[in-house]
């Protein structure tokens, strides 16, 4: 009988393969045109600023936008056991979770009403 | 290695079971959660000008209920509730109680105006570069940070929740609730903002850090015993075959590593005087009061109920703490020029005298801690708010030379001021000797060899920091006033803070008794 961690061990030696491979070979074989666009930060995220305009302050709106999502991750993250659940839960569970997603409104109506959600 | 089988079948229950909650329990916590979500709504919806006192009647009211809630119905309904996630007990309801009226004072001395529109000592933009032409508007335009009253809330909630909790992960969501907020409000000073700043990302990196290592603690403690509950642990602690003994022992340093954190013991206080420093002074005075009670009543919880068992394992180190703790605070107090590092230094070497009372393993070790706890709080938060108030030329006379010759100009001011560092320095007749006594008798009768070297070394710094205090106050009484140094006149707000704080000092020096008694029957924990 053999460890059952093994073929864990396996899968993690084939992934860390896979990668190592595929970066390798790209670096190897494939062609290195650099241009502007290519060096700038990929898809989204902050422009690299050189000058520290505005007594070095960088926008915020990115980490803004990605807190509220968090925040509604964390929702639908308790959401989904209880919805599958539901049948057995009854309704002490529903009051409960009633109050909760109340519980998140309430800062979601504090970031609508202090400037949150508007881009600029 | 025993090899590892998982059977999901007998993993799931059969059919859930509602938690059984227990709400007039923790009906103080509920209070207080909801008087902090209430601040978030008014400080959403309400009109501008009306929000500072909205604020402040919301947080007052919602800590005055809590306080009566937990006198009148949560004492009558102790127990374990909540899947045993908390346990509110004598010891969780004699701190929540002390919390309570010590963030009620707080929020006092936050409120404080000095005749200005919003909180005098928060700026009116926390965003806001310092000094920054955004920020001169911002003042202006008389906008007020008046999120502070519900941010103190919410960490009043975790700070509540912190000695209360009955495991290991309800205890990290505790701390998580509590610091959050503080490393926001540390950040909001309205002088010297730069220093505020750093002092709130230093907070913060190193209570992440801490917090970490309390998590990998849990952890370890999770694989040592297989249950994160401090009872189940303290049983496979007594009863465990042995196969992960090698899991306990760094389990118990690493949660015991982000508690002391919290309660600032040497070596894991350097965050202390920075942050102390750079934080709004009635914010300091909040942290070095309530943050204090509840680590420590987190601390208590864990070693009483959840390692007393293997405690000759552990103990030895905590020792070295304890007397590092004392011995480093009392002595670099001496050489401070600034007098909110003083107080930071000194706040250290308190923390080490109430680590004594808690190495007793004693009941009365644990009456001992909860007394000093009330003490020293209401103490620090009177002289905090006298800290606040004597300034020049606008901002806080921070610097101990400016402090020269207040008593002469200053006479009350000083007077009070010097009875309160009297008290820190444990002098007969304040309530800092009665404390001192109740938290090294037990630690001489119980606590062994150990426990009689550590209130050697304990009054030996006690001395060193009372001559820390009475040169503070031969420099109040016996030398020329500064130019422009003034003790502002503050509105009753702060008046009452200090005069509560002062006559609670006076009172617990004088008649100590019936405290002392509370103290004594709330001592005993539920497992």
């Amino acid at each position: 009988m053999t460890n059952p961690y093994v073929p864990l061990l396996f899968l993690l030696a084939l992934g860390a393969g896979f990668a190592v491979l595929s970066v390798g070979t790209s670096l190897v074989v494939g062609p290195k045109r650099y241009n502007r666009a290519k060096l700038e930060a990929y898809e989204c995220g902050i422009q690299p600023s050189p000058h520290a305009a505005g007594g070095g302050r960088v926008p915020i709106k990115y980490y803004l936008t990605a807190m509220l999502f968090i925040i509604f991750d964390i929702e639908s993250v308790f959401l989904y056991p209880f919805a599958v659940a539901f049948n057995q839960l009854g309704l002490f569970a529903l009051v409960e979770m009633v109050l909760f997603v109340l519980t998140v409104f309430v800062a979601y109506a504090y970031v609508w009403r202090r400037g949150g959600l508007e881009w600029d | 290695m025993p090899a590892v089988t998982v059977s999901f079948a007998s993993a799931l229950p059969a059919a859930f079971q509602a938690t059984q909650v227990d709400y007039k329990a923790i009906a103080p916590m509920l209070v207080v959660f909801g008087g902090a979500l209430l601040g978030v709504l008014v400080e959403a919806f309400a009109p501008r000008r009306l929000r500072y006192l909205v604020q402040v009647g919301v947080a007052v009211v919602a800590l005055v209920v809590a306080f009566v809630v937990l006198v009148t119905v949560s004492v009558h309904d102790q127990g374990i509730t909540l899947a045993r996630a908390v346990v509110i007990d004598g010891p969780a309801l004699f701190l929540q109680g002390t919390l309570l009226a010590i963030t009620l004072l707080s929020v006092l001395t936050m409120a404080e105006r000095f005749g200005g529109e919003g909180p005098d000592a928060f700026t009116p933009m926390g965003a806001s570069v310092p000094g920054s032409p955004q920020e001169a508007a911002a003042l202006r335009a008389g906008l007020a940070t008046s999120e502070v009253f519900p941010l103190t809330l919410f960490s009043l909630g975790g700070m509540m929740l912190f000695p209360a909790a009955g495991d290991l992960l309800t205890m990290f969501i505790a701390l998580e609730v509590l610091s959050l907020p503080l490393y926001l409000l540390c950040g909001l000073a309205r002088r010297r903002r730069l220093l505020s700043q750093e002092a709130a990302l230093k907070y913060f990196l190193l209570g992440a850090f801490s917090s970490a290592f309390f998590l990998f603690g849990a952890a370890l403690l999770y694989g040592y015993s297989g249950s994160v509950y401090l009872s189940d642990i303290a049983k496979a602690v007594t009863t465990a075959s042995g196969d992960l003994d090698g899991l306990l022992l760094p389990g118990v340093v690493l949660v015991l590593v982000g508690l002391l954190f919290k309660v600032a013991a040497v070596p894991f206080h350097s965050w202390t005087p920075d942050v102390y420093q750079g934080a709004p002074t009635p914010v300091t005075g909040f942290m070095a009061a309530a943050t204090k009670i509840a680590a420590f009543g987190a601390i208590l919880r864990l070693v009483y109920v959840g390692l007393e068992a293997n405690r000759w394992d552990w103990r030895g180190g905590v020792i070295v703490v304890a007397a590092l703790t004392m011995v480093v605070g009392s002595v670099l107090s001496v050489t401070q020029t600034d007098i909110k590092r003083l107080l930071a230094y000194s706040s250290i070497a308190h923390a080490g005298f109430v680590l004594v009372a808690v190495l007793a393993f004693d009941r009365l070790g644990v009456a001992g801690v909860l007394f000093y706890l009330v003490a020293y709080s209401f103490t620090t938060i009177a002289a905090f708010a006298i800290v606040s108030m004597v300034r020049q030329g606008g901002s806080e006379a921070s610097h101990l030379s400016q402090w020269a010759g207040l008593g002469r100009n200053h006479p009350v001011v000083a007077f009070v001021f010097a009875f309160l560092l009297l008290a820190f320095a444990g002098i007969p007749l304040t309530s800092g000797f009665t404390a001192k006594f109740a938290a090294f008798a037990p630690a001489l009768a119980h606590g062994g060899t150990y426990g009689v070297w550590l209130v050697v070394i304990g009054v030996l710094c006690s001395v060193i920091t009372a001559f820390v205090y009475f040169r503070l106050i031969v420099l109040m009484y016996f030398t020329k006033p500064v130019e422009g140094v003034v003790a502002e006149q503050v509105s009753p707000l702060t008046t009452v803070a200090i005069t509560v704080g002062t006559l609670a000092t006076l009172v617990l020096g004088v008649v100590p008794a019936q405290v002392l008694e509370l103290a004594k029957s709330s001592s005993l924990f539920l497992r």
